[in-house]
């Protein structure tokens, strides 16, 4: 009787029961945001002057002004430029880092201070690592490129490398029994396993080096960046529409030629 | 005797020429590319011994500049990183709503929520920064709306992905029962997609670490400013500061976010 007493005693208990964790979880999220708030500045004055000056920005925006299309497409061109020699450069050379970043194909002494590198590449910003290259090669497409390489690798490497350890080592077993060398093992029985994915890490990344081409010119690393910023510096807010649907065309474009680069591999 | 005249071939004629024409469209372009690209070859001679030069310059790390103003511009950047990603969700859950096929059944929805998700995440972090300082002035609201903004395409779309996939079971038998809108979303889909959701939140908030670091550059808050100002009064220690406390602060968080996730998932 105890027994079907405690069994209806817990039919009472709520079944959805917050957790106290969950009840934690929330008043930390909420004094946060009071302080966060607080920190800000926010008032209702700015909040409105800010929307004054977004309806003024928005209407000096429309229509956007195509008049100086030499420029947009000189900087568009090199924005390509960047994004084509800095994709195929870096996916290569994360072909090879990447292998060798593996830790079933290579020994620790050489995994461990190439994996450190690769997270290197990758901690920092491609803005960040623009300006320091601004600043040692100087001004121009080369300081674009090199950040877009670094930046590859960064990305590129560190997926493919993890894809290399996640594959089925019976194939590499069987293809070193025939006596095969190391770069015959990675020929035949590493590179068929892992190169759909490492063709899907490439439209990715190329992707996404074709938006930063587009922004490395902030900082002064070539392409239409660049031009985006000096048109923002002299208020040619019509240029700045312009150059902006530019870039996301551009991006549309690519998207729908990934599509169809994946559809081939 | 006949013999069987077949050689086995992994790909049809017609794959093997879609491959080869992807390859030397790519191979194509670069060459392309190098040739017309503007680099002054001097310059990529000599980059080794810039880049020395810069890093002996860095070099020993100022660390007495880190309690002046490095210490409080990275506790901007964080509340930037964060409050960013909190303001998106507000966007970014009724638009991943609406781009998921198996909630809302109207194409032309999804295309409205489609546009606005390609555009958020067309548009770079630093041009949104761009456009906000523009409106709101410089400052921290500038950084929090920019990430904000960026954000909403890369959660919106990701968040769609995960509803739908999610099990149809359950939804259905909550609606069998007559149960409200709200109560099928809160207790249909909302606990099959907590998990999905969190990890998005949580790499995306690694993601806008890395770039709330560098939207003070265009004076939009955070560390970027202070990253800025010494590099253009040429303090190259302060520089390396800067550096040294954006690289901590990022793989922090880095860390933060993988225990997080495995103690979630």
């Amino acid at each position: 009787m105890a027994g079907l007493n405690s069994i209806v005693e817990g039919h009472k208990k709520n079944p959805f029961k917050r957790s106290r964790w969950n009840i934690g979880l929330w008043i930390l999220v909420v004094t946060y945001l009071v302080y966060s708030i607080g920190s800000l500045g926010l008032n209702a004055e700015r909040f409105l002057s800010g929307i004054g000056h977004a309806s003024i920005l928005l209407d000096r925006m429309f229509p956007p002004n195509f008049e100086r299309w030499e420029l947009l497409l000189s900087g568009l061109v090199e924005s390509l430029e960047i994004a084509m020699i800095s994709s195929v450069s870096g996916i290569f050379l994360s072909l090879f880092i990447g292998i060798l970043a593996a830790r079933n194909l290579m020994p620790p002494w050489v995994s461990v201070p190439i994996r450190g590198f690769v997270a290197l590449c990758r901690s920092f910003h491609p803005v960040i690592i623009a300006i320091l290259f601004v600043k040692s090669v100087g001004f121009g497409a080369l300081a674009g490129i090199l950040t877009l390489i670094i930046a590859s690798i960064g990305f590129i490497a560190k997926l493919f490398a993890e894809a290399i350890e996640e594959i089925s080592f019976k194939q590499v077993e069987a293809i070193r029994a025939t006596g095969a060398n190391f770069s015959s093992v990675v020929i035949y029985a590493v590179m068929p396993q892992v190169f759909s994915r490492f063709i899907g890490f490439a439209t990715y990344q190329f992707d996404s080096n074709l938006r930063n081409s587009t922004m490395v010119g902030i900082v002064g690393a070539g392409g239409l960046g660049g031009t985006l910023f000096s048109a923002f510096q002299r208020f040619d807010y019509d240029f700045v529409a312009a150059i902006l649907i530019t870039i996301i065309s551009l991006i549309l474009v690519w998207e729908f030629l990934s599509t169809l680069v994946r559809r081939v591999f | 005797m006949a013999t069987i005249d077949y050689h086995w071939q992994r790909f049809s004629f017609g794959k093997k020429l879609a491959r080869f024409s992807v390859y030397l469209f790519f191979i194509t372009g670069f060459l392309f590319s190098i040739r017309s690209v503007e680099v002054i070859p001097e310059f990529l001679y000599d980059a080794p011994e810039q880049i020395m030069d810069l890093l002996s310059r860095m070099w020993p790390i100022d660390y007495a500049f880190y309690p002046l103003t490095v210490h409080e511009a990275i506790i901007e950047t964080l509340n930037i990183a964060t409050l960013g990603t909190l303001v998106t969700l507000i966007f970014a859950i009724p638009l991943a709503l609406m781009n998921a096929s198996n909630v809302v059944s109207s194409p032309l929805i999804h295309w409205i929520s489609r546009f606005f998700l390609v555009s958020s995440r067309s548009v770079n972090s630093l041009v949104w920064a761009l456009l906000f300082v523009a409106m709101f002035g410089p400052g921290m609201l500038a950084g929090v709306l920019a990430i904000a903004f960026r954000s909403i395409g890369f959660v919106g779309k990701l968040l769609g992905e995960a509803l739908e996939e999610v099990n149809m079971g359950s939804v259905e038998a909550l609606r069998a029962t007559g149960a409200p809108w709200g109560a099928v979303m809160l207790k249909g889909y909302c606990p099959q997609v907590m998990p999905a959701f969190f990890s998005i939140v949580l790499f995306r908030w690694d993601i806008n670490v890395r770039e709330s670091a560098v939207l003070g550059l265009v004076g939009a808050g955070g560390i970027g400013v202070v990253l800025n100002d010494s590099m253009n009064l040429f303090q190259w220690q302060e520089v390396a500061m800067s550096l040294l406390a954006i690289f901590t602060v990022v793989v922090l968080a880095e860390i933060l976010v993988i225990n997080i996730r495995n103690r979630l998932i």
